[in-house]
């Protein structure tokens, strides 16, 4: 699989950079979850370790799954295809981190935007039409955009289902606030 | 030369690396036609537009598809390991690629093999991985927006996604956050960053800002700040110093966005037509 040659090689390296290194941590309500996700992560060839959780977040089980943080939607997407879901997800550099919730919404009059953590949408209101996408630095941006823009919002593949990184993750996020801005509109 | 490093959103693009042109609304590197619509083809569109007013157009680019698992950054990373840069390459530019800490560190240590390092600018998901790596010092721009200043701003936040509320509210002034990214090391010798307002700083603070053309629907086109980091490279690439050149393309660049008369649904690819135009008018109005 092409994520474990990615991870795979970086094992000493990633360790020493240490907490700067881009790594997150899954934690679970029980300890079968944390093997049964081990198990599965393993067979799909993730580089993947199960570890002891920091003492910041011991609500959950007594074992985390310790993941590289980029590849995080991937990775949420093959649990929750096996019905195994993990109760936080948090970055090794800070357990008390959260992932962006502030959404931005700007009126532009005919079109609407709205923006999450690096990532805005922006459909025009009438026909509900995607027409632009724009921040983000990942590589599945330009896909994401190139698969999204010119359709409507209930044409459109959700940025969850084909996106990959961390920006796809906020997209998502944007996309689902504009969905409920459009309710109300 | 300037030679710029991402990815296209298209897997039958194999690791391609060569001279590319611009013809209409494609960029066409070994006769290979790429739509340019955002991201790092815009990027080389808007380079190429500039080069062009000076009779240049040797652009070198390092390209692979990719759609967000990191194949094609891979193939990228694993030839700029490999390979040795070509001397004439003299400025580098890393755009659009999977943030990969450990593969960034191995493309850094080989460019400091070089006995000649070409001027290194990052933006987009490299720009993560160099903030992620602590070796932000080791690049000459930066060209982050509000969002991206934030993360940098942020010393634990290990992607934009991560950055805490307090420092990604939008009260915060830029300054406030440009200096707490240089506090902890993680920018570049300058910054360029786009917004609003366009600020061009250094670790002494503010160098100067452009606020001018204001036009409000440039924030929602995708690929804005793409044409500005390519309007930037363009200008180091041909030996403009650092700050001066981001003056000028922050300049050029919003006034290529009004030429356009832009629509929050306007297309990148009307605001890279306007280059030329603009750059020749900026230059014209320097002193």
């Amino acid at each position: 699989m092409l994520n474990f040659s990615l991870f795979k090689k970086k094992k000493t390296s990633r360790q020493d950079a240490g907490a700067r290194a881009g790594l997150g941590i899954l934690v679970f309500e029980h300890t079968s979850e944390v093997i049964r996700a081990e198990k599965l992560l393993r067979s799909e060839g993730w580089d993947i370790k199960v570890m002891g959780p920091p003492p910041e977040i011991r609500t959950g089980c007594d074992l985390v799954v310790r993941f590289p943080l980029i590849e995080q939607l991937n990775i949420l997407r093959l649990l929750e295809g096996a019905r195994i879901h993990p109760q936080q997800v948090v970055p090794v550099t800070g357990p008390l981190l959260k992932p962006v919730d502030l959404f931005q919404v700007k009126d532009f009059g005919d079109f609407l935007m709205v923006r999450a953590a690096n990532m805005k949408l922006t459909i025009e209101k009438r026909t509900q039409k995607i027409v632009n996408i724009s921040g983000g630095g990942c590589p599945d941006v330009p896909y994401l955009a190139y698969e999204m823009v010119g359709k409507t919002l209930s044409e459109s593949p959700r940025p969850l289902d084909i996106g990959h990184t961390l920006c796809g993750y906020a997209l998502g996020l944007a996309f689902e606030e504009m969905q409920k801005q459009c309710s109300v509109l | 030369m300037l030679g710029i490093v991402g990815t296209v959103p298209d897997l039958s693009l194999n690791l391609t690396v060569g001279r590319v042109s611009l013809e209409a609304d494609k960029i066409l590197i070994q006769g290979r036609p790429v739509p340019v619509n955002r991201g790092t083809p815009a990027l080389i569109g808007a380079a190429l537009q500039t080069l062009a007013v000076f009779g240049k157009s040797e652009l070198t680019a390092f390209l692979a598809g990719d759609t967000g698992l990191g194949q094609g950054s891979r193939k990228i990373y694993h030839h700029l390991v490999h390979e040795d840069l070509a001397p004439e390459i003299q400025t580098l530019v890393f755009h659009y690629l999977q943030p990969d800490v450990d593969w960034h560190n191995r493309v850094l240590f080989k460019l400091a093999e070089m006995e000649n390092r070409p001027v290194l600018i990052a933006d987009a998901g490299f720009m993560y991985a160099a903030k992620m790596s602590g070796q932000a010092g080791s690049y000459d721009l930066f060209t982050p927006d509000a969002g991206e200043l934030a993360f940098l701003a942020d010393e634990t936040a290990p992607h934009p996604f991560y950055t805490r509320g307090f420092i990604l509210h939008t009260d915060n002034r830029v300054p406030d956050l440009v200096r707490r990214a240089y506090e902890h090391e993680n920018a570049a010798r300058y910054l360029l960053v786009k917004g609003s307002r366009d600020y061009i700083m250094d670790e002494t603070g503010l160098l100067s800002s452009v606020e001018g053309p204001s036009t409000e629907a440039m924030e929602a086109i995708g690929g804005t700040g793409d044409t500005l980091t390519g309007i930037v490279s363009a200008l180091i690439g041909i030996g403009m110093k650092i700050p001066e050149a981001a003056l000028a393309a922050a300049r050029i660049n919003r006034l290529a966005g009004l030429a356009a008369a832009p629509t929050p649904a306007t297309q990148i690819m009307d605001i890279i037509a306007q280059i030329p135009a603009a750059v020749e008018t900026i230059l014209k109005e320097a002193p």
